[in-house]
């Protein structure tokens, strides 16, 4: 199975590298460009990529073939610590902020992983929601420290030392938050390749032979898991600075299912599906919640459903068949 | 701690866990027997609870006397074991029983959002309050502590009464040894002519069922809210999770434990009454991963 999950790893990378490469620069492109064209879609897709990268977490971790119902855990320890930082420090810089958040959700992803690691499948999920109900609940009833249900507002972070404008800080936020897409989608994507990464990726394939090469799956799981904490750590500490305020809602079940969903949409286990899950997700989200907004868990519930039954690749599963399909018929064209 | 204030977090604690027990019991079952953990479990609890108020709201504009609405409790349970398990069991996890455990989690949370939202629509936002039947049995008193007898009689007799109902059914009925040689071993049971989807979908309902009676007798004690669905599945999980998955008796033991616990943070630190189970969990879990009574599973290579 390794050998086989290998090949599988690295071939339509070869065959199909420059269709995939191509649509990913487009769309990196496109991105780019969003302010200038669509200012008014640019926070949307700020909001998006923040979630991206949170998406980009859970993702990691269903390369293990593992699911957590729990990550907004970390979403919300990085945006939470990133508040609090501030409150504590007004005009600390962006980039202090980012980096304190992300301590936190690697500290914490450390501490939670050392326990989770012993665990898969149904216990690995479950008590990753335990956790984050449980830091949920001390949000809401700590609410001399945390603000309670009301949250921590966030004042704007100085740039380099710079107190910028609104306008110019929104528009260093979503260039940040591109550079962070690309970056660590491509630090991800090196990753899952690397050595490290593919004994990540056997505890789904056969968790044994990892033993049997005298290696810790717990070790490896727990590797994995604090780069996970760190992504969702990201995606929290980039949507906090952005929406100016940081609520317990950033750590309810209800975000960490969004997360989930979202990874099974892009393409469950797909770096680029993560992102490109994020961003289709929360413009249709935004179209819709005009008329659906009662039945919205109602909708994602039955498209879980629909894609886990029918579409198992999501989203970036349908892609790469159109690519495959392009090339088999260029093929028979010759 | 004066003993007053003792007694009440013991009666407190014995009739949570009763009730978190009948919830837990339904899950333990299910998994115990068909190796899914139904996430939506706990919507099906929620959904019990709301069928309950509504109906024995009903029932009272009518007319009929408040003791009707234990009756009404029992038909609000088997209504949300058939109609809502009977179908989830038949349409859904019929077709994912040879997939990987993480996508059977899925589709049964797939299903649990989509029962949340259900509620809402049904339900409304508003708390629903039915305390008909929790007064229609009156109080008790002991050692000088005043005390409803739903909550220390009826909820503890109740839950004593179906765990050992469950255990006897499972080993001295016909239905109850086709269950457990299901559980055994899926393909033997079926080679000596056991029909297996028959025994999931009979086992899933009563599982469901046993969900919507937890409800129906919570509903009483408690306001009716949004979210009640999505704490109960993790606190049940984590009594399933500290006795064993799949241990009925050790169930009924976990339960007491964090019923216990809770209530007796309750009345000494408030703030931490919600930790409480969860500590117990990830405790017990540190000491023994496989839970309290469950055995480590000898694995396939």
């Amino acid at each position: 199975m390794t050998v086989r999950s290998t090949n599988h790893a690295a071939s339509p990378a070869r065959r199909g590298f420059p269709a995939r490469q191509i649509l990913t620069a487009l769309g990196v492109g496109a991105l780019i460009l969003v302010p200038l064209l669509a200012p008014h879609l640019q926070l949307l897709m700020n909001l998006a990529l923040a979630k991206g990268l949170a998406v980009l977490g859970v993702t990691v971790v269903l390369r293990a073939g593992q699911v957590s119902f729990g990550h907004a855990l970390f979403f919300g320890i990085s945006a939470y610590a990133g508040a609090f930082l501030i409150s504590a420090w007004p005009g600390a810089d962006l980039l202090v902020v980012l980096i304190a958040g992300v301590l936190g959700a690697a500290i914490s992803g450390l501490l939670v992983g050392l326990f989770v690691a012993r665990y898969r499948g149904i216990f690995f999920g479950m008590l990753n929601l335990a956790f984050s109900m449980i830091f949920w609940s001390i949000l809401e009833k700590f609410y001399h420290y945390t603000g309670g249900a009301d949250g921590i507002r966030l004042t704007r972070p100085t740039v380099l030392g710079m107190e910028l404008g609104r306008v110019n800080y929104e528009l260093v936020l979503f260039y940040l938050a591109i550079a962070l897409m690309v970056g660590l989608g491509w630090f991800t994507l090196r990753w899952l390749a690397s050595p490290s990464g593919q004994l990540f990726q056997t505890l789904k394939t056969n968790e044994t032979r990892l033993e049997y090469l005298g290696l810790s799956p717990r070790r490896v799981l727990l590797s994995g898991y604090v780069l996970s904490a760190v992504l969702c750590g990201v995606g929290g500490s980039m949507m906090g600075m952005t929406q100016g305020v940081v609520t317990p809602e950033y750590v309810w079940w209800v975000r960490s299912a969004e997360m989930v969903f979202i990874a099974v949409l892009g393409g469950a286990g797909s770096v680029r599906g993560a992102f490109v899950g994020a961003l289709v997700y929360e413009i249709v989200r935004i179209y819709a919640s005009a008329f659906a907004a009662d039945i919205w868990q109602l909708l994602l519930g039955v498209f879980l459903l629909v894609i886990i039954l029918f579409a198992p690749g999501g989203i970036m599963g349908i892609v790469d068949s159109l690519i495959g399909h392009a090339r088999s018929a260029r093929k028979i064209l010759k | 701690m004066t003993f007053t204030l003792f007694l009440l977090a013991l009666f407190d604690g014995i009739s949570y866990a009763a009730l978190v027990f009948i919830v837990a019991l339904g899950l333990t079952l299910i998994f115990g027997v068909m190796r899914i953990l139904n996430v939506a479990h706990g919507s099906l609890y929620a959904i019990g609870a709301y069928a309950t108020a509504s109906l024995t709201g009903y029932a009272l504009a009518l007319g009929f006397a408040p003791i009707f609405a234990f009756p009404l409790m029992l038909i609000s349970a088997v209504l949300v074991g058939v109609l809502l398990g009977g179908p989830i069991e038949w349409l859904l996890l019929r077709r994912i029983y040879h997939k990987p455990e993480v996508l059977q989690l899925l589709v049964t949370f797939a299903v649990f959002m989509i029962l949340e939202d259900v509620q809402r629509l049904v339900w409304g936002t508003q708390p629903y309050f039915q305390a008909s039947a929790l007064q229609a049995l009156g109080n008790v008193t002991v050692f000088g502590v005043t005390y409803t007898v739903y909550q220390l009689i009826l909820l503890p007799v109740l839950a004593l009464v179906l765990l050992l109902g469950l255990r006897a059914f499972l080993r001295h009925t016909i239905i109850g040894k086709l269950i457990l040689a299901t559980t055994e071993d899926r393909e033997a049971a079926q080679a000596i002519g056991i029909d297996a989807d028959k025994v999931f979908l009979f086992t899933f309902i009563v599982g469901a069922v046993l969900a919507g009676l937890g409800g129906a007798l919570d509903s009483p004690t408690t306001s009716i809210l949004p979210g009640m669905g999505a704490d109960m599945i993790v606190l049940s999980f984590a009594v399933i999770a500290t006795a064993g998955l799949g241990q009925i008796e050790g169930a009924a033991v976990a339960a007491l434990m964090i019923g216990l616990g809770r209530s007796f943070a309750v009345y000494l630190w408030p703030e931490t009454a919600v930790l409480v189970p969860y500590l117990i969990m990830v405790l017990v879990l540190l000491v023994r991963p496989e839970g309290l009574f469950g055995s480590p599973v000898a694995r396939k290579i």
